[in-house]
């Protein structure tokens, strides 16, 4: 059975990694516009 | 925190998973710092470097977020194709005292998830390069990453003591990607530069292999240290550094518009005139025994990284300076 601390490490690690991901999403998003833009001019 | 988990028990040894030691079964998700430390970072940021200088020596230039477009293809194709390495070794990695704290061998990761952050990395890298840059600078990092991946991992590394002279050709390939996303062809200059880091290559990883021969020895991987023997091994280290020093020079006799100018060519005279000074220390010395602590091979190392740093950024500077 998982532990309240294993379980507390874990939500740690998956909140600190989806935020990354969220990060690197808009990120991504962000990169995509400016491509476009630099494809148009 | 990042916490320190010993490796999950496996029948199989593949598919492990990341699990604290009072919950089994129970895996902790992947932290995005393992998934980041199997990139290889300090490795990526050569590749870079590489990348970027051959974007910047090339004699066209593209729009700025073009470039940085390229430069993050390039840093994501090595970073997969260095997570795909970790992933296919990471048995060995783990008998290995410099890689068994790896994120894999050390459990903190499993290679499911290791796998897919790898394909997910060298797919995005190609087909974001192909649909911003070009499908000729695509094509050239698609191949970069089956070299590194495949034909340097997986079939030359278990296999021949000359797994690093042919594999050397994956590291090769970043200024030239760099110069055809800015250019979109490949003309004699580019190709110079990737025979550069080709024939760096041996010497570099070798002076490595010398002093952790024994790891390599343990895990049966067939380095030219544990095949051929130190002497051989020290032979060769000096030819490559011999090689190198005319090759280095090249692109400042290169004919048409594309060579370099004087400042490379003196700066490149005088960095592989180094080089090939601590490679003949290398190679007229002889191991004194288990507590020589081979201190010349550490440094023909650390200088390798160095020089090859310093002969991209004088190539780059020498764009900027007309003397």
């Amino acid at each position: 059975m998982e532990s309240p601390r294993d379980s507390r490490t874990a939500e740690q690690i998956r909140k600190s990694r989806n935020r990354v991901l969220a990060l690197s999403l808009a990120a991504f998003v962000v990169l995509v516009f400016f491509i476009s833009i630099a494809k148009m001019s | 925190m990042k916490q320190a988990l010993p490796p999950a028990p496996s029948a199989s040894g593949r598919g492990d998973c990341r699990q604290p030691p009072s919950a089994p079964g129970v895996p902790l998700p992947a932290d995005w710092r393992d998934l980041f430390a199997l990139t290889k970072p300090r490795v990526m940021s050569l590749v870079i470097f590489t990348g970027l200088c051959g974007l910047i020596a090339a004699p066209e230039r593209i729009h700025p977020v073009l470039a940085f477009t390229a430069i993050l293809c390039i840093a994501m194709g090595a970073g997969g194709a260095a997570a795909l390495n970790q992933w296919w070794e990471a048995d060995l990695d783990a008998g290995m005292k410099r890689t068994a704290g790896r994120p894999l061998p050390q459990g903190r990761l499993d290679r499911t998830t290791a796998r897919d952050f790898a394909g997910l990395l060298c797919a995005g890298s190609v087909f974001l390069m192909g649909f911003a840059i070009g499908w000729l600078a695509a094509a050239i990092l698609a191949v970069s990453i089956v070299y590194y991946a495949v034909v340097y991992t997986i079939w030359l590394k278990p296999r021949t003591p000359q797994n690093i002279v042919i594999g050397g050709g994956a590291g090769a390939f970043p200024p030239l990607i760099g110069w055809v996303a800015a250019t979109g062809h490949v003309t004699l200059m580019p190709v110079v530069l990737f025979a550069i880091i080709f024939f760096w290559t041996p010497p570099h990883f070798w002076a490595l292999a010398l002093f952790v021969k024994s790891d390599y020895a343990k895990v049966g991987i067939p380095m030219m240290p544990v095949v051929a023997g130190e002497k051989s091994t020290r032979r060769q280290i000096l030819a490559y550094a011999v090689l190198l020093l005319p090759l280095s020079v090249l692109p400042w006799w290169l004919p048409g518009k594309e060579h370099a100018g004087a400042v490379y060519g003196i700066a490149a005279l005088v960095l592989s005139s180094l080089f090939l000074a601590m490679a003949i220390r290398v190679a007229v010395r002889e191991r004194t025994g288990p507590e020589d602590r081979m201190k010349p091979e550490k440094q023909l190392f650390a200088y390798s990284v160095i020089y090859l740093f310093a002969l991209f950024a004088a190539l780059v500077v020498d764009r900027f300076i007309v003397i």
